[in-house]
């Protein structure tokens, strides 16, 4: 995906979101860290232009759910959670960069349970890549993009990496030992 | 590589990991390491000010408290950091333990051990006891105050509740004062590590009696060290930004060294008065428990500028960031 594809995704998802809720009453947008978030603020910037309102947006680290501590120690910085408004009731739609064995999900939403009780959660992603390991599906998806497990979907996004784009990578270990092979 | 594949820019980004297993001393600690634990703490800081202040994240690790000396908060708080992760406790006072009936340390520790425990927060009034536990225990050791020699959660979270008191957070340059019985006490040789880490200038300040053995630490400036040591109370609190008064430990402390309680307390005591030649925003500190009236005084102790009680508060943020950290860090982490 190059950034013009990002850019229309996002604004695809924007409206699809809108449409979903009939409106943007009781809706609220939590990124997750790290390209979650500002891929959140692009939705309600989108949202903001064609509706004419402020949905709020929150930023949600998962740090403390995961059930990979052991991983996390590698990289223990936690990037910070601001979720400055009330969750009781509203629709909240999860956004995140890639979709892929869905326990990131299931730690953001228990994050999320932990501040409130919506109404609703939701989840918008940029790449679904598949090889879900837990019964989560994205609501609104930005491209489906079949991978393999030894794939890496990397996104870059203009805020957190200098530019839009959307690639696949073999993993650099895997494509080693693929090039030694006879 | 299952799940951060999705993720791979968590490898290149932030300072180092931390890669302590166990927590025994503060020498060990680089000032990144220290940023670190402060920023941690920030974000469990964040957690307890939620209406449910509890978060899974050690669910399944088993964290044993051993105490071998009395304590209220640091074990206290220890214990509600953990249960703020999730984690399950086990508490033994030692006197109520086989330790009564004549258990070595490391028959004690390698029991804990067998029972389950994955991190042991121990106290012990020998210096070097944590070392030796850390020998034979197959988790992580915190030391939670051993003999004279090291409080590292105790330096750590007078560090985390200095950057929140002082303006602009930093300590670069500020004259930082420990005043009195440093001689008995774990705290200030764990503060010397950390403040002048941070770029403190540090003065140490009692009666030449407790100040035995710092004089010549200071002027040889080991590991890059440098502070200043004097019994001259009047000179030590002139401009300075942060007092700190440290409890005299009458448990300790052996006859002869001081004349008497009452003298100590005219000659070194915390007061108003004294408290004058400080700057006029002056932060003062105590590590807890105090005895008022002998090295601060009640109304210094209940003073707007005094930031005894945030301590306490912010030690609960700090030790969770410990654990945390040290959890991650464990050999062939569990995951768990």
């Amino acid at each position: 995906m190059a950034a013009e594809d990002v850019r229309r995704a996002t604004t695809r998802i924007s409206h699809e979101i809108v449409e979903k809720q009939a409106g943007t009453d009781g809706l609220v947008l939590i990124g997750i860290q790290r390209r979650g978030v500002p891929l959140a603020h692009r939705i309600a910037q989108a949202i903001l232009e064609h509706e004419g309102v402020a949905v709020p947006v929150g930023a949600l680290d998962i740090t403390f759910y995961r059930d990979d501590l052991s991983l996390v120690a590698q990289q223990p910085i936690v990037k910070g959670t601001q979720i400055p408004f009330d969750l009781n009731g509203t629709t909240v739609v999860l956004v995140d960069d890639v979709l892929y064995t869905g326990r990131t999900i299931r730690a953001a939403m228990d994050a999320l349970i932990d501040f409130g009780r919506p109404q609703a959660i939701r989840l918008a992603v940029l790449v679904d890549r598949g090889h879900r390991e837990l019964p989560i599906r994205a609501d609104h998806v930005g491209k489906n993009v079949p991978t393999s497990r030894e794939e890496l979907v990397k996104v870059q996004l203009e805020e957190t990496d200098g530019e839009d784009a959307v690639e696949i990578e073999r993993l650099a270990v895997l494509q080693a030992l693929a090039d030694t092979r006879p | 590589m299952t799940i951060e594949a999705a993720r791979p820019e968590a490898a290149s980004s932030g300072p180092l990991p931390w890669h302590h297993r166990h927590l025994l001393d503060v020498d060990v600690l680089t000032r990144d390491d220290l940023e670190l634990v402060m920023r941690t703490a920030d974000e469990m800081r964040d957690v307890l000010a939620r209406p449910i202040p509890k978060v899974p994240t050690l669910r399944g690790t088993s964290v044993t408290i051993l105490f071998y000396e009395a304590s209220t908060r640091t074990r206290v708080s220890f214990e509600v950091a953990a249960k703020n992760l999730s984690a399950d406790v086990v508490n033994i006072a030692a006197a109520s333990s086989s330790v009564s009936k004549g258990e070595s340390l490391v028959d004690t520790v390698r029991t804990i051990e067998a029972l389950g425990a994955d991190m042991l927060v121990m106290r012990h009034s020998v210096s070097g006891a944590p070392y030796l536990a850390a020998e034979v225990f197959g988790g992580s050791v915190l030391n939670g105050g051993d003999g004279w020699h090291a409080h590292p959660s105790q330096a750590l979270l007078d560090l985390y509740t200095l950057r929140g008191a002082l303006p602009g957070g930093s300590l670069e340059g500020l004259k930082v004062v420990i005043l009195g019985d440093a001689l008995h006490s774990r705290v200030a040789r764990s503060n010397v590590w950390t403040l002048t880490a941070m770029g403190a200038d540090l003065w140490l300040c009692g009666p030449s009696t407790l100040l035995r053995g710092f004089d010549a630490w200071a002027s040889r400036g080991a590991a890059g060290r440098r502070f200043t040591v004097t019994s001259d109370v009047d000179a030590a609190l002139r401009d300075a930004d942060v007092v700190m008064a440290l409890r005299i430990q009458r448990e300790r402390m052996a006859s002869g060294l001081l004349p008497s309680l009452r003298e100590y307390a005219a000659r070194y005591g915390l007061t108003r008065e004294r408290l004058r030649r400080a700057k006029p925003d002056v932060v003062v500190m105590h590590p807890g428990p105090m005895n008022e009236g002998v090295e601060i005084a009640a109304d210094v102790a209940t003073d707007p500028r005094s930031v005894i009680t945030t301590q306490v508060t912010n030690g609960v943020a700090v030790r969770m960031a410990l654990l945390y950290l040290l959890a991650g860090a464990r050999d062939g982490g569990s995951g768990r």
